[in-house]
């Protein structure tokens, strides 16, 4: 009889605690969202009844899509986003080339000073970045590389840590495929395009992930190199927009072209959760 | 073997141009930069050698306000975020029903522009003419008189930098710490039930240690970031941030070199290599402390 009760107890205890849990958790989940929330709410009011909300009304159904046009027609957001996307198409492509030849080279072939090589790459892993954007804004004005694509995406390829990935990545496909592809006179190139690269295809594919994500949010290096708008990407466009863009106060316009911003990497991450979240994990860091 | 040691090396030659041209060389350069007198930008020439850039941005009242600014965020958040994100991990770890929707729902920060969010963040605290702002509102409710928390007093800024500062690097602290509770060992929470451990102790004497080494690398990057703490003080203040007292030491950095303040690169060389020597000192305590506390099995 006073077993059934203790363990009626602890059963009533442990449900509390449970129940505790998942309202701290859901706490926890409204403040994440609930910016994401009031940047789409907002992005809807009409400008009018934003400005006439004295307090701000958490949900409404007078929605609006006006801002939306306004945000592509009054400031440059296509071009912003246009550029965007070339300047992280052209440094994800490029970075995947210099990334998978040397991470080739340090896997798969042997020559003299390869050890030494590979340390020292690892090595720069450590330097930050904010030591060397000094300099390379100095070398992009000496080569009148301001307000090019080429100065916007050279200095942002290589990326130690990637090929660090990917040379791991390459070095657990057994020797033997390598051998047997010698002795059927495959060249090293043609073995690396069809064997290893299909092979480490999830790795490739967080990689570029990883650095797409990147690219979207880089605001440093653009902010620096550019400063006409025709070549402004859109971390550099949003700050222009609230600076000067919509003139100040028009706010639902403004968050209409902050959702157009995040919308893409959302999607991306909706799409690519588990190889986003484990590339992370293994590494990855913000900035 | 000759012609493999070429091969070798062709492969590797556009990663070493690429690292050598952006990475390798501006390293060496900047050292440089930072110790040439007077560099004039226009003639590429300087007077002569010398700690007159260290001094000059040692002495500089804006740089002195940016490294307290720095100081400031990197003591208040860097505990705060990762005692936060200790207890939802645990939480998280915890529980199986809806687990993963939460784990990606907190994840979600992490994917988005920091510049963009930092937009909403401001106009949930800013104050206007024809809105006193959510935050407010809510604040109202507890009695609280409205402040403006991004042109307003000093501590109501610095506080939504915080806010907002936690709110960024939650993802990343929650998905290290819940990895690394999901692979401690079940077999030490099987013996601490067959003794009847509470679950208080059960924390402190198992889950504590074995995930220390994680806990420790956390602190550690969490340092390393919020010295480096720039673009989120822009996405709330805007670009002029020596005007509202905001600035922070990457800002001071870029300031120097661009923008209406720029054209120094030799000040701005000084600055970073002053705030990598302070981040270097801080991470050499950090892991002689952890010598003492942490436990490595």
């Amino acid at each position: 009889m006073d077993f059934d009760k203790i363990e009626k107890t602890a059963r009533y205890k442990r449900r509390a605690l449970n129940t505790l849990i998942y309202v701290f958790l859901g706490i926890w989940a409204l403040i994440v969202l609930f910016p994401f929330y009031w940047m789409v709410l907002t992005s809807l009011k009409s400008y009018g009844s934003y400005n006439a909300e004295w307090i701000p009304k958490l949900f409404t159904l007078d929605l609006t899509l006006e801002n939306y046009f306004s945000a592509f027609t009054a400031v440059p957001l296509a071009k912003y986003f246009l550029n965007t996307v070339i300047f992280t198409l052209g440094t994800t492509a490029l970075m995947l080339a210099v990334t998978v030849l040397a991470a080739f080279a340090f896997s798969r072939l042997e020559f003299r000073g390869k050890n030494l090589a590979f340390t020292l790459f690892l090595s720069l892993m450590m330097i930050p970045g904010e030591l060397v954007v000094i300099t390379n804004y100095v070398t992009a004005t000496n080569l009148e590389l301001r307000n090019t694509f080429t100065g916007l995406i050279l200095p942002s390829v290589a990326s130690v840590f990637y090929i660090y990935l990917l040379k791991e990545n390459f070095s657990q496909i057994p020797d033997e495929l390598y051998y047997a592809a010698k002795v059927d006179g495959t060249g090293d190139l043609k073995y690396l395009f069809k064997v290893m690269i299909p092979i480490c295809k999830p790795t490739i594919i967080t990689v570029t992930i990883l650095k797409v994500i990147e690219c979207w949010n880089s605001y440093v290096w653009p902010r620096l190199v550019t400063d006409e708008q025709a070549y402004f990407l859109v971390s550099n466009g949003i700050q222009e927009i609230r600076e000067n863009g919509f003139g100040r106060d028009n706010i639902p316009a403004m968050m209409a072209a902050v959702v157009v911003i995040s919308v893409p990497l959302i999607i991306l991450f909706l799409i690519f959760r588990r190889r986003i979240m484990a590339g992370v994990a293994r590494g990855g860091m913000k900035g | 073997m000759k012609n493999n040691n070429l091969k070798g090396w062709l492969y590797l030659l556009p990663a070493i141009l690429f690292l050598g041209a952006f990475l390798v060389y501006p390293l060496i350069d900047v050292l440089i930069y930072s110790f040439e007198e007077s560099f004039n930008f226009a003639s590429q020439s300087s007077t002569g050698i010398g700690g007159f850039n260290y001094s000059y941005v040692l002495h500089d009242p804006y740089f002195l306000k940016a490294l307290r600014n720095t100081f400031i965020l990197v003591a208040v958040t860097v505990p705060l975020s990762t005692m936060i994100a200790l207890f939802i991990s645990v939480a998280l770890s915890s529980v199986k029903k809806l687990r993963e929707l939460f784990q990606t729902v907190y994840f979600l920060p992490y994917v988005t522009n920091t510049l963009a969010v930092g937009l909403v963040f401001m106009i949930l605290f800013k104050q206007t003419p024809y809105s006193d702002g959510l935050i407010n509102v809510i604040l109202g409710v507890f009695g609280m008189s409205p402040v403006d928390f991004i042109g307003g007093p000093y501590w109501a800024k610095m506080l939504v930098l915080c806010v907002y500062t936690v709110w960024i690097v939650m993802p990343f602290k929650i998905l290290i710490l819940t990895g690394s509770l999901a692979s401690v060992d079940n077999t030490y929470y099987n013996a601490a039930k067959v003794d009847g451990t509470s679950r208080f102790r059960v924390f402190r004497r198992i889950t504590l240690p074995m995930i220390s080494p994680t806990l420790f690398y956390l602190i550690i990057t969490g340092f390393i970031g919020a010295f480096k703490a720039y673009s989120d003080a822009v996405a709330l203040f805007g670009t002029q941030l020596n005007a509202a007292e905001m600035n922070t030491i990457v800002g001071y950095i870029y300031d120097m070199l661009y923008g209406s303040s720029g054209g120094y690169p030799s000040y701005a060389s000084a600055a970073a290599i002053i705030l990598f020597c302070i981040v270097l000192t801080i991470t050499c305590i950090n892991l002689l402390v952890s010598k003492k506390h942490v436990h490595y099995s």
